[in-house]
């Protein structure tokens, strides 16, 4: 056995404390749902993990129904000091049952649990510490003084990143005074289902957030739903059309984040090894499942070989295998139809001329997997240039002059991430102001951080996650009666003495039930 | 007052043609900064990540005694003298006494004029001209040198210095770059130097003691420095660059490590030919160790993990390492005076 056959390191899942059986939690409490349940699997070995519950319309009438008695009843009244001891206590919880969520996620998911330990719970903790901050600070979330929460949010999340996109919705949301029904993508219900248990040891107040889980049946019933005030959707620009559509013509306030085809664009003067690894980290983190991924890679022509020949050597280190090995880095597919389409793309740039490389390594008997690919000879017009694989496959592109660069990338229906990678910081700046996307990073990529906005661009969906501009999303500017001007009606809450002392009040009692 | 001009020298010729011309100021110059610069915080991001490599059961068995056969094991003190060299050979012959099935260590590191003492404390155990071989496993001297560590004397001394150690049985030389010069861009002093010390590598029989090119990356500062500092020597003919001498901070770290790792690699793209890459200072525990194991593996390639090619110059470290390879064999942790001081 060589050194690098690291003999096997995994994580072990003794801290699991699994049911067989997931129901809805509506109302603060697991129920039974009156949907088919259907069974979640580990895509790493197709096993059964658990039986999820299927939230029928009812369901979702009962969900919507407890967030809005919670909104009106508490939430909605509690102070934001308050609201922010809830998602501080949220976040700690969340680090302090950080391993067991990680573990839980890589089983459900497929992604290895180095990034689940270092990244996704990571994140989860940090989203909740971030928005508690805020709960108290909305005056300055930039909707003007004293702005008023939405009411209930509608939350549909994707399967890629699942507990981070609970977080992603839920912290910003509560922090903004809303209460939440949120629904789990189908495949990966099971680390929200744990989130709600983190609710139950939290004293959330019963309703302020409800979980529902189902297909993509229930998702469509409860953004359909007329008791619900917001729509937050991630996901494929397909579904997010279809919210659109149906949320057209309501009054509910709707952000979506979809999909993208991120162009990762390396000059000739890059700091060419960093260069490799954040291709790496741009196309293979997560296995390519990532919105924002660098799919696209824009290479100089100048440096195109020595680019390439660098990142297949890399690409030959990476480790595909079990998930919960510690040092794998490369997890399972999530579903079996996911691996279909990233075949059926994959086969497709072959056949329209572009050249495939995979890197060696040994695909395990059961489970989705893909090896990490990149195609290189890809022209703009090739459809892996153009539609999102979602999946570990690179197309590599070429340009001369920046002008170049800035026309490619841009020349795509989508606008979520890009990437610069040059020596020249005036560069970076002169490019990054160029490029219509909503992420742009330079010299690094697929970092994130909660208090940096994210979202899209064009197809990739409108609305921001993240920061300030986050929480927007989930606030309206305070109702001001008619007649007076908005000179007048900012004047009136400027004497600040009246006001903190009533709120400090309201804290004062809240903090008793908080604790 | 130097005694022999440095043109007198003979350059490396593969050196040479990469620069394109004579190792001027203005050619070196042209040379190293049109070498890829590294952005400091992917480097260490990477570094990091190669830390986080989880090394368990038979790989940590071969890593731990793939450790104690790359260390050089290191004494360098003003306090030194015959008596403590040749403790430190007895260490390093039988780092466990517990155990004879322990590898011994790589080489015993020294000032220049306790090369004699280590050559006569290591006897026939002394692998002499460098070469290792036969049933057991010998153990090499290398001597510091070139007015180690700050390497603030006359070509002339530095030369010397060299010789004498050479002349007394070393089988590699650490040689420290004129950091001074370098970082007033006086790369063809440095250059030179390099290329002179080299030289007075040469025995009498016209074999050649090892040269350990050190850069002290701690005062090299950049990243960007230390990748053109590793170029220089390689193309001075350095057959290892080396990161520290251990006596400034921050010594041997995991990214400075790996950025000369990939100007090794790059090299052996370019020429074919494999330079060796010595962390030193500052590597106390095992944990450390196998990072670096890791990083090497990863970067260079496995083949680079023999004593030829890759060293830890470490003094505590070896200790460490023998705990940790007791408590895999007994399965139970001992404590520090189960291992021998040196």
């Amino acid at each position: 056995m060589k050194f690098l056959d690291y003999a096997p390191a995994p994580e072990s899942q003794a801290l699991l404390n699994l049911k067989s059986d997931y129901g809805l939690f509506i109302n603060g409490e697991f129920t039974a749902g009156r949907g088919t349940p259907f069974q979640t699997i580990n895509p790493a070995t197709e096993q059964q993990i658990a039986m999820i519950a299927t939230a029928n319309e009812a369901d979702v009438d009962a969900a919507v129904s407890a967030a809005r008695r919670a909104y009106n009843g508490v939430w909605s009244r509690l102070s934001g000091s308050d609201r922010g001891k809830y998602l501080f206590r949220i976040a700690r919880l969340v680090q302090e049952r950080a391993r067991e969520l990680a573990v839980a996620e890589t089983l459900d998911n497929g992604k290895p649990i180095k990034e689940t330990r270092d990244v996704d719970i990571p994140l989860v903790a940090a989203w909740f510490f971030y928005y508690a901050g805020w709960a108290d600070k909305l005056d300055h979330a930039g909707v003007g003084p004293n702005p008023s929460s939405l009411g209930v949010a509608a939350q549909v999340i994707p399967w890629n990143f699942p507990l981070m996109m609970l977080a992603w919705k839920i912290a910003p949301a509560l922090a903004a005074g809303n209460t939440v029904v949120l629904k789990p993508a189908e495949t990966t219900s099971l680390t929200a289902l744990l989130f709600a248990e983190i609710l139950q040891q939290a004293d959330l107040p019963a309703g302020v957030v409800n979980i529902i889980t189902g297909d993509g049946s229930t998702g469509q019933a409860l953004v359909n739903h007329p008791g619900v005030n917001k729509v937050a959707f991630t996901g494929s620009t397909s579904v997010g059309r279809a919210i659109a559509r149906s949320v057209a013509g309501t009054d509910k306030k709707l952000s979506l984040e979809l999909g993208g085809k991120g162009a990762n664009i390396v000059f000739d003067d890059a700091p060419i090894d960093q260069a490799v690894e954040g291709i790496v980290r741009g196309i293979f983190f997560n296995q390519g499942h990532v919105c924002c991924a660098g799919s696209r890679l824009l290479v100089q022509e100048s440096i195109h070989d020595d680019v390439i020949d660098r990142l297949k050597r890399r690409m030959q280190t990476l480790r595909l295998g079990d998930p919960l090995d510690k040092n794998t880095d490369i997890g399972a597919i999530n579903s079996a139809e996911q691996l279909a389409r990233i075949r059926e793309l994959s086969d497709l740039g072959q056949q329209e001329g572009a050249e495939r490389w995979s890197a060696d390594c040994e695909i395990p008997e059961n489970g989705f997997w893909f090896a990490p690919t990149i195609f290189t000879n890809v022209s703009t017009s090739h459809r892996i240039a153009r539609d999102e694989i979602f999946g570990p496959v690179l197309s590599v592109l070429t340009f001369r002059t920046p002008a170049e660069a800035i026309a490619k990338a841009n020349n795509t229906p989508y606008g979520l991430s890009a990437g610069i990678w040059s020596d020249k910081g005036s560069r970076i700046l002169a490019i990054a102001d160029k490029l219509r996307a909503g992420v742009i990073w330079a010299n690094t990529f697929n970092q994130f951080d909660p208090s940096s906005p994210f979202g899209g661009y064009k197809e990739s969906g409108y609305g921001r996650e993240g920061g300030r501009h986050g929480l927007a999303a989930y606030l309206k500017p305070a109702v001001r009666s008619g007649s007076r001007s908005l000179a007048a009606a900012d004047h009136a809450t400027t004497p600040g003495s009246k006001k903190s002392a009533s709120a400090s009040k309201k804290s004062a009692s809240a903090e008793k039930a908080a604790k | 007052m130097t005694s022999t001009p440095l043109a007198t020298y003979q350059p490396d010729q593969r050196g040479l043609a990469l620069i394109g011309g004579e190792a001027t100021d203005a050619n070196l110059r042209r040379y190293l900064h049109g070498i890829p610069g590294i952005d400091a915080v992917g480097l260490e991001a990477r570094a990091a990540d190669l830390g986080t490599r989880s090394i368990k059961t038979s790989s940590k068995r071969w890593a731990i005694d793939t450790i104690i056969g790359l260390i050089d094991l290191t004494t360098l003190e003003g306090a030194d003298t015959p008596g403590k060299v040749r403790s430190l050979v007895a260490k390093a012959l039988v780092p466990d006494p517990g155990d004879p099935g322990c590898p011994r260590v790589a080489a015993v590191c020294v000032y220049g004029d306790m090369v004699g003492a280590a050559v006569t404390a290591l006897g026939s155990a002394h692998a002499a001209g460098g070469t290792a071989g036969g049933e057991v496993q010998r153990v090499r001297v290398a001597a510091v040198a070139t007015a180690f560590p700050s390497g603030r004397a006359s070509l002339a001394i530095k030369l010397a210095d060299v010789r004498d150690a050479v002349a007394a049985g070393a089988d590699e030389i650490d040689m420290v770059i004129d950091r001074g010069a370098f970082l007033a861009g006086r790369f063809g002093q440095v250059y030179d130097e390099i290329v002179a010390v080299k030289d007075a590598c040469r025995r009498a029989d016209g074999s050649m003691a090892h040269l350990k090119v050190i850069l002290e990356t701690g005062e090299l500062n950049t990243y960007d420095n230390v990748r053109r500092a590793s170029w220089l020597a390689i193309l001075a003919g350095g057959d290892f660059i080396k990161t520290s001498t251990g006596k400034v901070a921050p010594a041997a770290t995991l990214p400075v490590t790996l950025s000369m790792l990939e100007v090794v690699r790059d090299w052996h793209r370019l020429t074919g030919v494999r330079i060796g890459v010595k962390p030193a200072g500052g590597i106390r525990t095992s944990k450390d160790a196998i990072k670096y194991l890791v990083t090497v593996a990863e970067t260079v390639g496995e083949e680079w993990l023999t004593p030829h090619l890759f060293r830890f110059g470490a003094s505590s470290l070896l200790n460490d390492v023998l705990l940790q390879r007791q408590k895999m064999t007994t399965g139970h942790y001992s404590g520090p005076d189960y291992v021998t001081i040196d």
